[in-house]
């Protein structure tokens, strides 16, 4: 647990001295300890710093969110954006543009909030209604269609009205680069009530991996646990959503390598994961601004990119529904 | 195989026939109605080979608005098709061709050819067609793994898919915004402007590829009893799995070349085509018709509710196929048939 989080350290410190423009650390520190209203000390005041906080923070939230979905389901294929969440904060932010008129980043953060709640619910739902709950392809296919639906609304929208459409595409690729500290600072209680949440329900979901008999039978309220997880679920997604737009297969990949380090005890697996997702997530923003030079992959595409692949291996293997 | 079908199967005929009536209804309002609106007379006149009453009648009719109305035609029944092909192979009545990805590489292939090359649509054509051919065979080898299995086969889909549409994403910010409008109505579907030549390929690709389907579809009956029991009874599961699924992708990768992924018709027809026809068979010429019948309709309207402006047609197509979906996800999830 030290070692992942000096490598987060590592990894943010990367985030804040790496880019377009490079800055020593001697430089970066000396800004800190002096603001002298540099170059310098703007760049790393405002726009590196608030990059990587919401870098980590979305990141974090992501893997939680990754980890407790998991579990909830006994999927090792769900992840937020399987679930559709993502679509539906983007068909609820263009809403918000292009019907009422939002067009701050603070104000696209709710709408986004919104849409990724309802979506996350409505597909839950219809993944699991009928016998035996929900499996991996009922929940998968469910959030796939939600997902092609609810894009093509989306498209729809962005067709009739240009104006939309730009700031739509813009959101829309996951970058890390919209938050500012405003957003930040309001992102931050949802990112503790989800935070408690999650913690309060990882007992719950170690008794779930038993099975729903034995659970039952050790005496833990299925639907408590159930309810206070997909709360956190909801709540974590939809905060990192608004943070940082659609990011694909950070909460879906990251679970399986804490799953991989600490086992399958969802303490440990949570807290792990609240960890190495941020490191996956600075790491896919910084790769980004060094491929692309002098122009960024934003972070979203990177792990997309990148995170695809690692899908397809887990769909591969055969012992899929099994966690 | 054909006259079997229309023997035994007398609901499927008349469903059939019923939904080529509607399509035809449907083409022929179509290339009456528009800014220079023509009488039936004459349109049915140009159309039976006569002369039509002027010239430009004739040619508003043949070159201009018939390609169109008969595109929209071809290319329902394509996806149609292609959908019917594919749910009935991976056993999943929620999958087709774009949900489980193959539409994917097309428009990245599309957006790309638009944002970066300024392609015209010729091209962007050409391009969505090798796009859509070379995904497909990624998925499937992907899914290979000791045979394919339907569910494999969903799963690595929507994985490309998320991979392809991040990239498509991308390509629409570099791009300045009229570019990345004009791939985004690409990239919802559209039969705007269509010529004999965009039109041609899905043509015969239908005609084609249709009777090819029929006799393929033989070896499916013993696919609906599972692999196990095909396997049993003699069936050779998976030459005839690839075989549909390779006829399914093509026609889906003419028709979206042609029209853009127009979104929904390759899931709704069929479903509509076998609730229709009452039985739980295959139902292929069914669903071609009601495909062709549906895009018809769903592109006659697209052109005139709110005439002048025209929409592009996927825009309605998924704003009527979106409450389906949503009702048959939740009707086949709670049968338990989704997986």
């Amino acid at each position: 647990m030290l070692a992942a989080v000096a490598v987060l350290a590592v990894a943010a410190a990367g985030s804040v001295l790496i880019g377009n423009e490079t800055i020593g650390v001697r430089a970066a520190l000396g800004t800190w300890l002096h603001p002298d209203g540099s170059d310098v000390q703007r760049i790393v005041e405002y726009l590196r710093v608030p990059r990587t906080l919401a870098g980590i923070l979305a990141g974090a939230a992501l893997g939680v969110a990754g980890g407790l979905l998991q579990g909830l389901t006994r999927n090792a294929l769900a992840g937020p954006e399987v679930l559709g969440v993502n679509a539906g904060a983007a068909l609820s932010v263009v809403l918000g543009i292009a019907v009422f008129g939002v067009d701050s980043f603070g104000g696209w953060i709710w709408f986004s909030f919104a849409g990724a709640a309802v979506t996350g619910t409505a597909v839950f739902v219809l993944g699991s209604l009928g016998r035996g709950g929900t499996s991996p392809v009922k929940l998968a296919l469910a959030g796939a269609a939600a997902t092609a639906m609810l894009g093509g609304l989306t498209t729809a929208i962005t067709l009739l009205d240009l104006t939309t459409f730009n700031a739509y595409r813009y959101w829309s690729v996951g970058a890390l680069t919209s938050a500012d500290s405003a957003v930040i600072r309001t992102a931050l209680p949802f990112l503790a009530v989800g935070a408690v949440l999650a913690a309060a329900s990882a007992r719950a979901l170690d008794a779930f991996a038993l099975g729903d008999d034995l659970a039952r039978s050790l005496g833990h309220g299925l639907a408590a646990g159930r309810a206070t997880a997909a709360l956190a679920v909801v709540v974590l997604a939809g905060t990192a959503v608004a943070l940082a737009g659609p990011i694909a297969f950070v909460g879906l990949t990251v679970p399986h390598m804490a799953r991989a380090l600490v086992g399958p005890a969802h303490r440990w697996l949570l807290a792990y994961s609240a960890v190495l997702a941020p490191i996956v997530l600075l790491g896919a923003d910084i790769l980004g601004r060094i491929v692309a030079r002098p122009q960024e992959l934003q972070a979203g595409i990177v792990t997309a990119i990148a995170g695809a692949p690692f899908f397809i291996i887990l769909v591969r293997r055969r012992k899929l529904a099994e966690l | 195989m054909r006259t079997r079908w229309v023997r035994g199967e007398p609901r499927a005929a008349v469903v059939t026939v019923l939904a080529v009536l509607v399509a035809s209804a449907a083409l022929v309002t179509s290339v009456s109605l528009g800014d220079y609106p023509l009488p039936l007379t004459d349109v049915l006149s140009v159309l039976g080979g006569g002369e039509g009453a002027t010239r430009r009648s004739a040619y508003v009719i043949l070159q201009l608005r018939l390609p169109r109305a008969l595109g929209a035609i071809a290319v329902g029944a394509a996806f149609g098709l292609s959908g019917a092909i594919v749910q009935r192979v991976v056993r999943n009545p929620l999958a087709s061709p774009d949900i489980v990805g193959i539409n994917a590489g097309a428009a990245t292939v599309a957006v790309f050819l638009i944002v970066v090359f300024a392609a015209g649509p010729r091209t962007v054509a050409a391009g969505a067609l090798a796009g859509a051919l070379v995904t497909a065979a990624a998925i499937y080898l992907l899914s290979r793994r000791r045979g394919v299995t339907g569910y494999r086969l969903v799963l690595v889909g929507i994985g490309v898919t998320a991979m392809l549409s991040s990239v498509t994403a991308y390509l629409l910010n570099t791009a300045n915004v009229y570019t990345a409008q004009q791939a985004s109505i690409w990239l919802t579907g559209s039969l705007a402007g269509r010529s004999w030549a965009d039109v041609a390929p899905v043509l015969i690709a239908v005609a084609a590829l249709l009777p090819v389907a029929l006799r393929l579809a033989a070896p499916l009956r013993a696919l609906e009893l599972g692999d196990d029991l095909a396997r049993a009874l003699g069936t050779r599961v998976e030459p005839a799995r690839a075989g549909l699924l390779v006829t399914a992708v093509a026609l889906a990768a003419v028709a979206t070349a042609a029209a853009g992924p127009i979104a929904f018709v390759a899931l709704a027809a069929p479903r509509i085509a076998r609730r229709l026809v009452r039985e739980r068979g295959l139902a292929l010429v069914p669903s071609a018709a009601v495909g062709a019948a549906l895009l018809a309709l769903a592109d006659l309207a697209a052109r005139r509710a709110l005439a002048p402006v025209e929409l592009p047609v996927g825009v309605l197509t998924t704003v009527l196929g979106a409450p389906l979906l949503i009702g048959l996800l939740a009707t086949a999830n709670r049968i338990g048939r989704a997986g």
